[in-house]
């Protein structure tokens, strides 16, 4: 349990009547891909919101390497290094690509309030940015506005921006959403290669990239774990294959 | 591919970053220089040579269109870089006016604005008016802003108006300082080094707040600070992501926003020689909005177009008729219809992003 980089203990949410999260705990261990599976309204995004800082849990606690994030802002939990990609790309868009990379950068530094030195010429935020981007194999489009990007190359600039927050862990939440077969080969990749410094957590529909990316898998059913293992130990998990995977034999 | 990265891509790395930055910054001179030029320029040029050939009034008509597009700058900063739609922006215009209006009133009085706990006297000087405006601005923009800042959009709106509103009708029912009547300054405050009663004088006076504060506009926005507004105004959920919470961010700019507007209200007092509550009418605070929305929102020269074209308007229609307000609701529609980003993205072209 010492080398959990990120941990839910025990945490609930409760939204009326609906107990959107139930006792849920995990961790996310140093070099690996964590995958959290579940059907649609089995409280992913609850539990994701939790994570983050945008929603606070009923009960039950969060930590970030040792230390406890429960309670603090999303900004706060980016600073210690919690970085994370959206469902939907959430960028900047009318910005240049490196003008989204370069936020991270600066909040990582110092604080915002410097009303002098012009940011277009801050070695300090360009080259760690243009470093962030080169590692997401997106370095051709540094200058290139959000807005005329592909769908996969969204993606890539939200990974690279979270990158720049030299993070302790990483939350993914659907990072294949919308990618085709062809982005999702190539993320895939790219997420393999960065595990190895950076765990992941990674919620994802793509069953394929999960059973080839993850190291544990969660099964999160209304509202609770109901199983967790490798991906062989998930694909023969009766409750499981009732549950979620339907018919899916592979 | 990432060994080969780390290892021996360091040093071209660094030149590449520094080659596509200087591509990029490599900005020429164009359209948009031109224009912004022949504004300035001309701006300065036509009260001085009006002054030489006599007519004082347009020299004063000028130092009304200076002053007032630097107020508009201030709210600029907050509506147009920072999406914060302040309506209530009349409140700072006015309390600068206040300051100047009750300092003079107690110099000339020789009585004292305050004598318990201590002895604050008067005063003629404008510098004193002007630190006094910035100190009271920052402070009244720091409480409405934390209050104000915790709502957004059409609350937004309501609140900084209804904030505005209370402190129109505080003035109002203030008889020491003239009340609904509002509060003559009968000798206009004072500058070292200058001869503030002097038409010209003044006029230069005042284009030199509007362009320091224009100057600062456009620093402040390409420092950090800048970018992290740009991005609150954008996309807030990816600069608290970013790592950097957006509150803070929005209520300094909102505080820079109000005391620029502050000082531009110190000096309109100082032009006139006269301040009135209709300085801090909601009336005022929608001109402000309109003359933003005229010369183009979040551009740094749209204050100033915009100021030019509103009291130009205000001056040669008003001169013909009393419903010129007409006209500007038909040329402001023609704006937000036709030329979305205001005059100066019709002259000058639309604006460039990063």
């Amino acid at each position: 349990m010492s080398e959990s980089i990120l941990s839910l203990q025990h945490l609930h949410k409760r939204f009326g009547a609906l107990q959107a999260t139930n006792d849920v705990s995990l961790d996310l261990q140093q070099g690996e891909i964590h995958a959290l599976i579940g059907p649609n309204g089995a409280g992913k995004s609850t539990l994701i919101g939790q994570i983050a800082g945008n929603i606070r849990p009923d009960e039950g606690r969060v930590y970030l390497a040792d230390t406890e994030i429960t309670g603090m802002s999303i900004a706060q939990r980016a600073r210690l290094g919690l970085g994370r990609s959206f469902q939907v790309s959430s960028l900047a868009e009318p910005l240049s690509v490196m003008r989204n990379v370069m936020m991270g950068v600066q909040a990582l530094q110092s604080h915002s309030f410097r009303f002098w030195k012009p940011v277009a010429r801050d070695q300090q935020l360009l080259e760690p940015a243009y470093a962030a981007l080169e590692r997401m194999q997106l370095s051709h489009r540094a200058w290139t506005p959000v807005c005329e990007l592909s769908h996969g190359e969204r993606r890539q600039v939200e990974m690279a921006c979270a990158l720049a927050l030299k993070p302790r862990a990483l939350l993914l939440d659907e990072p294949m959403a919308g990618l085709g077969p062809e982005g999702s080969a190539k993320l895939t990749e790219l997420l393999e290669a960065l595990k190895r410094e950076v765990p992941i957590l990674l919620i994802e529909h793509d069953m394929e990239a999960v059973f080839r990316l993850a190291d544990r898998i969660s099964v999160l059913v209304s509202g609770s774990v109901i199983a967790h293992g490798d991906s062989q130990a998930i694909k023969q998990d009766p409750r499981v294959r009732e549950a979620y995977l339907g018919d899916l034999d592979a | 591919m990432s060994n080969h990265t780390a290892s021996s891509n360091n040093a071209s790395q660094n030149t590449a970053a520094k080659a596509a930055l200087a591509a990029h910054a490599n900005s020429h001179f164009n359209r948009k220089g031109l224009v912004q030029l022949a504004l300035l320029g001309l701006l300065l040029l036509l009260p001085v040579a009006a002054y030489f050939l006599g007519h004082t009034y347009y020299v004063n008509l000028a130092s009304r269109i200076t002053i007032i597009a630097m107020a508009a700058v201030g709210l600029n900063l907050a509506i147009g870089y920072g999406g914060m739609v302040s309506f209530g922006h009349a409140a700072y215009f006015g309390l600068g006016g206040y300051v100047a209006g009750i300092s003079a009133y107690h110099a000339f009085d020789l009585t004292p604005f305050m004598s318990w706990p201590f002895t604050v006297p008067g005063s003629d000087s404008m510098l004193v008016v002007w630190l006094v405006t910035v100190l009271l601005c920052a402070l009244l923009a720091l409480a409405i802003g934390a209050i104000s800042l915790r709502t957004t959009g059409v609350y937004f709106i309501m609140i900084t108006l209804a904030f505005a509103q209370m402190i129109y009708y505080f003035a109002n029912s203030w008889p020491t300082y003239g009340g609904q009547d509002g509060l003559p300054i009968y000798i206009r405050n004072t500058l070292p080094l200058a001869d503030s009663s002097n038409a010209l004088s003044y006029f230069l006076i005042c284009f030199t707040g509007l362009v320091l504060a224009m100057a600062i506009t456009s620093r402040l926005m390409k420092s950090r600070f800048g970018a992290a507004l740009t991005m609150a105004r954008l996309n807030d959920v990816r600069l608290a992501t970013a790592g950097v919470n957006p509150y803070p961010i929005r209520l300094v700019a909102f505080v820079m926003s109000a005391v620029i507007t502050g000082l531009a209200g110190a000096l309109y007092a100082d032009l006139n020689g006269f301040v009135s509550p209709a300085m801090l009418s909601w009336h005022f605070s929608g001109e402000l909005m309109v003359i933003v929305i005229l010369g183009g929102v979040g551009r740094l020269y749209g204050p100033l177009a915009g100021a030019v074209l509103f009291v130009m308007m205000e001056t040669l229609l008003g001169g013909f008729t009393e419903y010129w307000q007409l006209f500007l609701g038909l040329v402001l529609l023609g704006v937000v219809l036709f030329a979305k980003h205001g005059v100066m993205g019709w002259l000058a072209g639309r604006e460039r992003n990063e």
